[in-house]
């Protein structure tokens, strides 16, 4: 491969990739908000569970 | 205090079972056809290696904007596209119903291809297509209408080989989408999607190895800096984002809707949108080493090879090169099976925008909607696309539903909420109070400016050429009636799905968390900064 074909490939999957593994890696590190607003918590249900109201 | 977020006549909302279910349907709906057969090949045509920095700029200001955009309607007004476009204005409801037109259109066709591709698993056990690949594709299989030679443009000739996976297709959405979010759409993208990365990935490692296929990622990758120069490559890449991620008509509102009220939305955004295009990247390497292998063996360089984007690429060269391999039928088979598991995933969020909003509005248990839905997708889909004419529709009706349904969805989507409505800062205050990720203000002038500019530009370019040139050289007066046709239908249905009365009142809901009024609290305030 040429030179500047090597670079362009090394620099898009640098971006790319390396957006990726950064992104999973931040989720990871914090999943969720723990300072989320109150309220909210009305609308969590399991599959065949009690009807509880949401939409 | 737990804020009001809905009276309760009202159904439960199903959900994802969680934020892994969520990231891994996303990415099945958004990783699809156009990720294995449509990326690399426009890659290559513009600019090749310098492509890249249109796209990854592409990526930043549009493509990951917008997907927050979805995220927050769906999030926060909690149902498909006419739910949400209802309870952000009420006249706004038809734009939801014309997401759901599009959504309708192109899962009749979608499913077509997911048949083809089956096909060709199996025909890849014995490399059925022999030597004459093309021949093979539109002839052997197709039996397309010769219509050079006065063929009809419309038959209801019926091809057994194009019918049968078709269906066995739809009978496999209709289950998925009876079984639900969790217990269907999401078990089918936790099996599917990491089946699909395994396959490909092995396809794209031996493609690696293969003669040539340097020479393949070299003319991938080799850089043509005077393309940057031109409008038409940065119209490419944010067209390439734009289709790539599945946004702006309905998937990703509905998608978002399912997932719980207290849940992170941009950070797992950023999973999708990076998954999305390094899949897109991984299948650029491979595809470019296949051809290289296959230019090798031809005694030709790449640049001379043709059909390399689309269909053609996928079921002509695609089976020229896995004939040519050594253990062909096995790669051959790791292929299409991709093609169908990308295809699938994405199917069936495009389907679920359809059932939900008719359950939604209609108030029809989920079981209901989704087998009627189903049944009449299906039924439409055999008629239209597994007969001798089917590829002529499928071909037409694709270019007219994306490029001008998709398109214009998304400008007057920006429009109407940025501009009109003047909904961005609530929105922006909605995903910044429940996520890791925090939205600033460039997120305005994304959503306001760059995207629904460029797509409006793209828009009108499209129009004007395809009034001016018949598509593919196709015959005017089936393009007036089909593509063209495409478009009435979107509006009518639209229009028409606007009308009746919902069965429970939509506006009944209190979008949670509530948007900082003047007198707000100085940690609200902080969110929507």
């Amino acid at each position: 491969m040429t030179t500047p074909a090597i670079l362009l490939m090394i620099l898009a999957l640098l971006i790319v990739w390396g957006g990726l593994v950064v992104s999973i890696l931040a989720l990871r590190a914090r999943p969720e908000r723990d300072d989320l607003p109150p309220g909210g918590e009305d609308d969590t249900r399991d599959e065949g569970s009690v009807i509880v109201h949401d939409t | 205090m737990s804020a009001p977020t809905t009276s309760g006549n009202h159904p439960p909302r199903e959900q994802f079972s969680g934020q892994v279910g969520f990231i891994l349907s996303a990415i099945g709906s958004a990783v699809g056809l156009g990720n294995i057969w449509r990326f690399p090949g426009v890659a290559y045509e513009n600019g090749g290696g310098a492509f890249l920095i249109p796209y990854v700029i592409a990526l930043l200001t549009a493509g990951i904007p917008i997907l927050f955009l979805d995220y927050a309607l769906g999030h926060r007004f909690r149902g498909g596209p006419p739910t949400v476009f209802r309870r952000v204005k009420r006249w706004l409801e038809t734009l939801g119903w014309f997401q759901v037109m599009i959504c309708f259109v192109i899962a009749i066709y979608y499913a077509a291809i997911i048949g083809w591709a089956l096909s060709y698993f199996v025909y890849s056990f014995d490399l059925s297509w022999g030597d004459d690949t093309a021949g093979f594709f539109t002839g052997d299989y197709l039996q397309l209408s010769d219509t050079a030679n006065g063929g009809a443009w419309f038959t209801l000739d019926f091809v057994p080989a194009v019918l049968i996976p078709l269906v066995l297709v739809w009978l496999a959405a209709i289950v998925v989408l009876v079984a639900g979010v969790a217990k269907g759409i999401q078990r089918a993208n936790v099996v599917f999607l990491p089946l699909l990365v395994v396959a490909f990935g092995i396809l794209v490692v031996r493609s690696l190895f293969l003669d040539g296929a340097v020479d393949g990622l070299n003319e991938f990758f080799t850089p043509n800096w005077t393309a940057l120069g031109d409008p038409n490559v940065w119209i490419a890449a944010y067209s390439q984002i734009f289709f790539s991620l599945s946004v702006a008509f309905g998937i990703m509102i509905t998608y978002a809707s399912y997932r719980k009220r207290r849940a992170n939305l941009t950070s797992p955004g950023l999973v999708v949108a990076f998954s999305n295009s390094g899949f897109e990247l991984l299948a650029g390497i491979g595809v470019f080493s296949a051809l290289g292998f296959l230019a090798h063996e031809q005694g030709v360089a790449v640049g001379d090879l043709e059909g390399i984007s689309g269909p053609i690429l996928s079921f002509v060269t695609f089976p020229a090169v896995v004939s040519q391999m050594p253990a062909g039928p096995l790669f051959g088979a790791l292929f299409f099976g991709s093609l169908a598991m990308a295809g699938f995933t994405s199917l069936i969020s495009i389907l679920q925008v359809v059932s939900a909003s008719f359950q939604e509005k209609f108030a029809l248990r989920r079981q209901t909607a989704a087998l009627w839905i189903g049944v009449v997708c299906a039924v439409l889909s055999v008629v239209g696309f597994s007969t001798t004419t089917g590829l002529f529709a499928l071909d037409t009706i694709d270019n007219w539903s994306n490029n001008i349904g998709i398109v214009a969805s998304a400008v007057l989507m920006c429009v109407f909420i940025v501009w009109a409505l003047r909904r961005g800062p609530e929105l922006r205050y909605h995903v910044n109070a429940i996520s890791t990720f925090q939205v600033g203000r460039w997120w305005y002038a994304c959503v306001g400016v760059i995207v629904p500019a460029v797509l409006a530009y793209m828009l009108v370019e499209r129009i004007i050429t395809l009034v001016e040139e018949p598509y593919e050289g196709y015959d005017p007066t089936y393009l007036l009636y089909v593509g063209w046709g495409t478009l009435v239908v979107l509006v009518v249905g639209a229009i028409a799905l606007s009308l009746p009365r919902w069965r429970r009142d939509p506006e009944d809901f209190v979008a949670w968390p509530p948007f900082p009024s003047s007198s707000a609290t100085t940690t609200s305030k902080e969110a929507a900064r």
